[in-house]
């Protein structure tokens, strides 16, 4: 406890980096790998492989080595980040292809047949995709992308690696000062503990916001006949 | 089989048609991998014209209606819709597809949207109307097809025959020259086929140009004006309902109407 009051300035310098690596590496994994799941369903063979070779490479390179890579490896090509952006950087291209795979399988949970009634009322690619595929696939997919996000908060653990002063790297070096590992650890634990909790009960709260309408008619006036008809449908097509 | 082909029945229209050809399919073959699901198809829909497509399932009667929509690619051949052909893909064929509406099997309404938002997403959209315009033209076409008050409702809590109805709705939103009905009351309980056949007749009879794949032959022989049986890929027979299913020309549509009209 006496650390914790001693250090509780660099403890929430710590809390607050990690919460700035997660959040700034998950919008931009969100955005990337959106325009990459796009790309993945395109009908642009180009594309779909370009997609498909990122995600290989980016879901399959161990986050530390990618880091590493980042860091250590752009100043040699002239490029030089701060540490903190090198993070972010890390942390972005490895959850976009986690992104982009879940938004393509939420993507493909859409009956085909929804696309094609939207091509025929003369939607394009992006039309269909913006205005029936998405909302609908939205639904499937906020459990997924939640995950994700729990996978980069967890990820940004690594870039104490890279002397980023986040949690971990800030526990290391208290535990340096103080050779008490097994406190600062387990006060670490229950700093991502606590914050995977909270991008869960938020992830829950969208979940139940976006999908009323499944709700709504599950209690509606003709739902029997409205599930037996689907099913009926399913069936025959 | 081919070098059995019977005679081909009389190709002109019945008289009292009106109107150019509004689609032409000429020499249309379509291959599934190696399995032909269209051969050599030639096919005229006029204006105003109502054409019954009918044929025992796997004939090719809804790769051809899907063709003509381009929701799948041709093998070979042509086909234009009001002198236009359908291009491979693009902003033309965008526009072309929205020109002939199409209703669905399995009705395919978007389920996250409420019926009224199903019938202006196209006219919003595609045609760029104000949403209170557009919204105000959906609800006459729910109207129309008897469902204004079901304006709110999602797809979820309409009935078979209700969804239906909203598709041909959301198809008649984009003012289409010309509808495709690819078995529209395949996929409904019995009691609701009629509500939708009635809003079809109503149709019709307002001089829309429909081709109508369906297992439904008092449909076929009473509203349609022309009734053109497929099978196995190739338009075996077509001519005027009456005379088609009292005198079919040729064995296979003789032996298709003993099955299905058998009880």
């Amino acid at each position: 406890m006496q650390i914790i009051l001693e250090y509780w300035p660099l403890l929430l310098t710590g809390i607050g980096t990690t919460i700035a690596l997660t959040l700034l590496g998950y919008v931009f994994a969100l955005v990337l790998g959106t325009a990459l799941a796009v790309c993945r369903v395109s009908p642009i063979p180009p594309l779909r492989a370009a997609a498909t070779v990122y995600v290989e490479i980016f879901r399959n390179i161990p986050l530390l080595s990618l880091l590493i890579l980042i860091a250590f490896g752009l100043p040699d090509v002239g490029l030089v980040l701060p540490y903190f952006w090198c993070g972010v950087l890390g942390l972005t291209l490895s959850s976009a292809a986690f992104v982009c795979e879940n938004i393509r399988s939420g993507i493909n949970t859409v009956p085909i047949g929804h696309a094609e009634a939207a091509r025929s009322i003369g939607l394009g690619f992006f039309g269909v995709l913006r205005f029936v595929i998405l909302p609908q696939a939205f639904r499937t997919m906020v459990q997924p992308l939640v995950n994700v996000f729990i996978g980069t908060l967890i990820g940004s653990s690594l870039c104490a690696a890279i002397t980023v002063t986040e949690t971990t790297y800030v526990t290391q070096q208290l535990n340096i000062r103080t050779a008490e590992a097994v406190f600062l650890f387990l006060v670490a634990g229950v700093v991502y503990l606590s914050l995977s909790l909270l991008a869960a009960w938020a992830g829950r709260r969208i979940e139940a916001a976006v999908a009323p309408g499944d709700r709504r008619a599950r209690g509606g006036d003709g739902p029997a006949r409205g599930a037996g008809l689907r099913l009926q449908g399913a069936g025959q097509a | 089989m081919n070098d059995a082909r019977e005679p081909a029945a009389p190709r002109q229209p019945s008289p009292k048609q009106i109107g150019e050809p509004l689609i032409s399919v000429r020499g249309v073959t379509k291959y599934f991998g190696d399995f032909a699901a269209l051969t050599d198809i030639d096919l005229d829909i006029r204006e105003r014209e109502v054409v019954a497509l009918i044929g025992a399932s796997g004939s090719g009667k809804s790769t051809l209606c899907r063709c003509i929509n381009r929701l799948e690619t041709i093998s070979d051949g042509e086909i234009t819709i009001d002198g236009e052909p359908l291009p491979e893909e693009g902003r033309e064929l965008t526009r072309l597809r929205s020109d002939v509406g199409m209703v669905f099997q399995s009705f395919n309404l978007f389920p996250h949207l409420k019926a009224i938002d199903n019938v202006s997403l196209g006219p919003r959209k595609v045609r760029r109307l104000p949403k209170a315009e557009a919204e105000a033209r959906a609800v006459e076409l729910l109207e129309r097809v008897g469902l204004a008050d079901k304006a709110q409702s999602l797809p979820t809590a309409l009935s078979g025959g209700q969804q239906q109805r909203v598709a041909i709705a959301r198809a008649l939103a984009m003012e289409p020259k010309a509808l495709l009905f690819d078995e529209p009351t395949s996929a409904l309980d019995p009691e609701v086929i009629n509500e939708v056949l009635d809003v079809m007749q109503e149709l019709a009879e307002r001089g829309m140009t429909m081709l109508v794949v369906t297992h439904e032959m008092g449909f076929a022989r009473h509203v349609c004006d022309r009734v053109v049986y497929m099978d196995q890929a190739e338009i075996v027979e077509q001519g005027e309902p009456e005379q088609f299913f009292t005198a079919p020309q040729t064995q296979r549509a003789r032996d298709f109407l003993s099955k299905i009209l058998a009880h």
